[in-house]
């Protein structure tokens, strides 16, 4: 009986090693993206963009072209290269300093501007390559180097859900929240992804996929804990599931009725 | 085509138009308003894109996606709106990417006001953003100079994959002139192809990396060594001024850039027929500057007076130029305020009286 | 030879709009132009402007500080430019709006009821127009027939219009040439 290959590196992978700490997930965030791309035969048509974090050397792991961007602004390089080059495939990738701190204004607008590109959205909750400082995404109570005594809501206010937020937009966008902490997950992930970029690929939407990821190093916990520790701690904050596709309509408003106080107009 | 009468503004759009330039990327501001209003309605026209971005942090950025994609792109700005957009400019030299940057420049610092100056000379020239960079800066002293340089601007840009800055100021953005677009304009430079452009990895070329990071700081220094380099480059070949009245004998000599120059140009004319020696010396490119043209000059008049729209920012450079061997005497106008021929001719008279006395005291 | 004038008046009056067709004007007769809007203080106070540069040679400033000739056509505007015209130069005062004598003995002074004479015409809008024929007729720093062409031009499609314009500029036109040859009504 042949041989059969059933499991390689996905096409639109360098054969490098990264420079990812052990048990982070951005490895296989990266995977599931490169075998997405591979999957609808887009990697020669594929521009990335990197964000400044993390992933800022994403550009040496993918084998498509890429832009390094500054920090927060990949959605406005990536709006800059797709309306340069439509019939390319452009996507971001950015975790939760670069997209929900700096980058807020850019992203919001860019979904909002509708432009056909992918923005694959990393939360770990941390800021992982400065050290381990609070994000935008940072759990109530949950220690970091800028809040040692955990993250104070009153005084930081509360973590930001991206998914939620770019949700609430009226421009037609694709907008999921996915993890990959267990195998399931990251299939489930895959699957996000795939509709994604399907959605570039057909030139419908805006489309963005946050994934939640561990950082066992500044979480200071194994990464198997780590797993555990966003199950247990990020999924019911950050819930999993589809936000908003471009065939649904607009949200409907919470109805005034029953509510008490100053604004109650009847 | 045939002479039209347009607006600075207006002028410097269609010009990037011509110069091929489909996309433009910005967001308002006075008094620059014309410029992505005129592009809003002609890009469409010739299959063009316009995005109103959400700020000029995002506009230059988009630049940036853009230029590193290969696509010949231009963004306008006034002053606050180019200090936001510094970010990217630095990202874009230190990447290599080619763009040009119009600034028509207000009066400052902070919002400072929406009138004409010329205070962003020392942002435009010395850096302005972060890191060890430079723009290639031109200025304009007529809508039919602005038009030009416009397009001179995109070719210079390709040419050293280098972000070129047209530096202008409210009267260029608001006066109207004739104006005439060459219908064969032959580029500038020799246009390189752009096989370091982001267009898709097929293998037939290295895979495009749009980048300014270099964790090594061999690679770095090496990296900062190659646009010196290039810089060095726009120093021997692309040095840009004209004259005005220097053909005959002058006893000062007036140096002035973009519109200050046309009123000192009127300045000369006055003052000659009263018979004073006056000429005047105009950089166009600001970055590099002629340090060299300036210092000749200067050796030929008793005394040097520089004009700006500023307290003295140009003037730095000429007294780089002069190095002591001439007095350099500055005037400037600021917040708005503009310099007339008058004001020049005695300004320029008052030096006379004074090299006068110090001659026959000497 | 150059010819400069600042037009002023306050907004809506269509000082802009004249100075651009003067503009326009100067460029078709083959003459170096430049059209410059209200700039610095000059901005301020009730007064909308903008300064014409004609001239047979390249123009320099087109700044000018002191003007051959201002166009007033309200009270405001004669008070800002009445003291900066050239000794010598031209003060053209739109009196239907303007009740003041003009201070200035150096200068030319003269005089258009600008609103009463587009009245008449009943072409009440038109009083810009007939402000600048008064201003070609005693200058002639361009020619009407090429004034005329720039009007057709620029109301193309409003026949109207055009025909009012013409006729408001012709009765500015004689005006102003009256006055030059010294026989100012």
């Amino acid at each position: 009986m042949a041989e059969a290959l059933v499991f390689s590196r996905p096409a639109a992978l360098e054969s490098v090693i990264t420079h990812y700490c052990p048990g982070c997930t951005h490895g296989i965030i990266h995977r599931l993206v490169a075998e997405v791309i591979d999957e609808l035969g887009v990697r020669e048509r594929t521009v990335g963009i990197a964000p400044v974090g993390c992933s800022v050397l994403a550009y040496n792991y993918f084998a498509t072209d890429f832009h390094e961007a500054s920090h927060g602004r990949a959605p406005a390089v990536a709006t800059g290269i797709k309306r340069a080059h439509p019939e390319l495939i452009v996507f971001t990738y950015q975790g939760d300093g670069d997209l929900a701190s700096i980058g807020m204004a850019e992203i919001v607008h860019c979904a909002n501007r509708g432009e056909k590109v992918t923005v694959v959205f990393v939360n770990n909750a941390i800021y992982g390559m400065t050290g381990g400082q609070m994000a935008p995404t940072t759990l109530p109570g949950q220690i970091a180097t800028t809040c040692p005594l955990g993250r104070d809501v009153n005084l930081a206010g509360y973590p930001i859900r991206v998914a939620e937020l770019i949700s609430t937009l009226r421009t037609p966008a694709f907008v999921a929240r996915t993890a990959v902490h267990t195998p399931l997950a990251a299939v489930q992930a895959k699957a996000i992804l795939r509709r994604a970029f399907t959605y570039q690929k057909e030139g419908t939407c805006f489309s963005l996929v946050e994934v939640l990821s561990t950082c066992p190093t500044n979480w200071g916990m194994p990464p198997a804990e780590a797993c555990q520790w966003l199950e247990e701690h990020m999924v019911p904050y950050y819930p999993l599931g589809v936000f908003k596709t471009p065939e649904g309509g607009d949200r409907a408003p919470r109805p005034l009725e029953g509510e008490e106080g100053p604004c109650r107009t009847t | 085509m045939a002479k039209k009468l347009m607006k600075g503004s207006e002028a410097i759009g269609e010009a990037a138009i011509q110069a091929g330039c489909r996309l433009f990327f910005g967001y308002p501001i006075t008094p620059q308003n014309e410029i992505p209003e005129y592009m809003s309605h002609r890009l469409p026209q010739v299959g063009g894109t316009f995005v109103q971005a959400e700020s000029e942090v995002a506009a230059s950025n988009m630049l940036y996606g853009a230029a590193g994609s290969g696509a010949r792109v231009f963004t306008s700005s006034s002053s606050p709106g180019i200090s936001l957009m510094m970010e990217a400019i630095s990202y874009m030299a230190g990447a290599e990417l080619p763009a040009v940057i119009v600034n028509i420049m207000r009066a400052g610092p902070g919002l400072g006001g929406i009138l004409p100056s010329q205070g962003d000379y020392f942002q435009a020239t010395k850096g302005g953003g972060h890191g060890d960079y430079r723009l290639l800066v031109l200025a304009p002293w007529s809508v039919q100079e602005a038009a030009d340089l416009v397009q001179d601007a995109f070719d210079l840009a390709d040419f050293y994959r280098n972000p070129v800055m047209v530096l202008g100021d409210g009267l260029i953005g608001q006066m109207m002139e004739p104006v005439e677009f060459r219908t064969e304009r032959v580029p500038c430079k020799p246009l390189p192809p752009k096989p370091w452009a982001s267009t898709g990895w097929r293998g037939d070329r290295a895979k495009a990396i749009i980048n300014s990071l270099f964790l090594d700081p061999e690679v770095l220094e090496q990296h900062n060594r190659n646009l010196k380099a290039k810089y060095d480059a726009m120093v021997r070949d692309e040095v840009r001024f004209a004259t005005y009245g220097t053909e005959r004998p002058y006893d000062v000599l007036v140096v002035a850039y973009g519109t200050v120059a046309r009123v000192v140009s009127t300045a000369v004319d006055n003052l000659r027929e009263e018979g004073v020696r006056v000429g005047l010396l105009r950089p166009i490119t600001l970055f590099p500057f002629p340090y060299e043209a300036v210092r000749a000059a200067a050796r030929r008049a008793k005394a040097v007076l520089v004009i700006e729209l500023s307290c003295g920012q140009m003037a730095e450079d000429v007294q780089l130029a002069v190095a002591g061997s001439r007095p350099v005497h500055f005037h400037g106008r600021q917040g708005g305020m503009l310099v007339s021929p008058e004001e020049t001719a005695e300004k320029v008279k008052e030096i006379l009286k004074q090299t006068g006395k110090e001659a026959r005291r000497g | 030879m150059q010819n400069d004038v600042i037009i002023a008046g306050f907004g809506g009056q269509g000082v802009l709009l004249i100075g651009k067709l003067l503009a326009y004007a100067g460029m078709r007769d083959g003459k170096e132009v430049s059209w410059l809007p209200s700039y610095g203080p000059e901005m301020r106070g009730g007064t909308c402007n903008c300064t014409v540069v004609i001239s047979d040679k390249p123009v320099g400033s087109p700044v000018v500080q002191h003007p051959r000739a201002a166009l007033v056509l309200n009270l405001p505007s004669l008070e800002k430019f009445e003291p900066m015209v050239k000794p010598g130069g031209l003060l053209l005062v739109n009196t239907s709006l303007i009740h003041r004598e003009p201070a200035r003995s150096d200068v030319t002074v003269v005089k258009v009821p600008a609103n009463e004479i587009a009245n008449e015409l009943a072409n009440p809008r038109g009083a810009n127009m007939v402000a600048l024929g008064a201003y070609l007729g005693a200058t002639e720093a361009v020619s009407l027939p090429v004034v005329e062409e720039i009007v057709r031009e620029t109301f193309a499609g409003k026949e109207k219009l055009v025909t009012a314009n013409i006729e408001a500029l012709r009765r500015g036109h004689a005006l102003g040439a009256e006055a030059k040859k010294g026989g100012q009504p």
